[in-house]
């Protein structure tokens, strides 16, 4: 019962290292998968993610196995 | 269809050319092209060198994701596109996008949208390295 956490550019830098994923127990959205990995309660509105490699907005739900990855805008071309 | 993710320096004619030749000659009218090069300059600073991130998987995914909509939007034949990533100097190539299509308008047009697509949705991050040393995260794209 897990969830696979990414986290890319500045947000990796920024938060510890190590977290890679967190348990579904009790988890509903992206939201809460950001909550339970930084142990923080809000995730920053400039922060982007995605589920299982497509783009998702932070209310859409998750589930057991899925992988979650948090980023901020991109900036490539 | 193709996604290129090049570690290294590429060559923007030679990768044209590539593609141009998979497709069988006569079969298209009309090739266009952007490239986007690095500069040594941003936001006011001298830029000596930049590192691109990437998460892999999404990059691909999201790429492909682009020219089948390009496919299905515009009447054309093929694309190709061609992203650096790891680090890259000034003067480097960072992206191609190449359409070819029997006829000018549906090119022009799908190879603007695949780098308008590209840029708002591929998961890539700039690091820049100043003349200082410093390093900083682009935060976002020019406009255009």
């Amino acid at each position: 019962m897990a969830i696979k956490v990414k986290f890319f550019a500045s947000l990796r830098e920024q938060l510890p290292e190590g977290i890679n994923q967190v348990d579904a127990d009790g988890i509903e959205t992206i939201s809460d998968v950001w909550e339970r990995a930084t142990s923080t309660q809000l995730m920053p509105s400039h922060v982007l993610c995605s589920v299982n490699l497509e783009h998702r907005e932070p209310h859409e739900s998750v589930s057991d196995g899925d992988e979650v990855a948090f980023f901020p805008p991109v900036t490539g071309g | 269809m193709s996604v290129q993710l090049e570690a290294d320096s590429f060559d923007p004619a030679v990768e044209i050319a590539r593609f141009e030749a998979t497709l069988p000659a006569g079969s298209f009218g009309a090739t266009a092209s952007f490239v986007g090069t690095m500069r040594h300059h941003n936001e006011g600073d001298t830029v000596t060198a930049m590192t691109l991130e990437h998460y892999p998987e999404m990059t691909e995914k999201q790429l492909q994701g682009v020219i089948d909509e390009a496919k299905s939007r515009w009447d054309i034949i093929d694309a190709l596109i061609v992203h650096r990533v790891g680090d890259i100097l000034p003067g480097n190539p960072i992206v191609l996008t190449a359409v070819c299509s029997a006829h000018r308008a549906a090119a022009f047009d799908a190879c603007r949208f695949l780098m308008e697509a590209l840029k708002s949705r591929a998961t890539f991050w700039k690091k820049e390295t100043l003349a200082s040393g410093e390093t900083r995260w682009v935060e976002k794209n020019t406009p255009g």
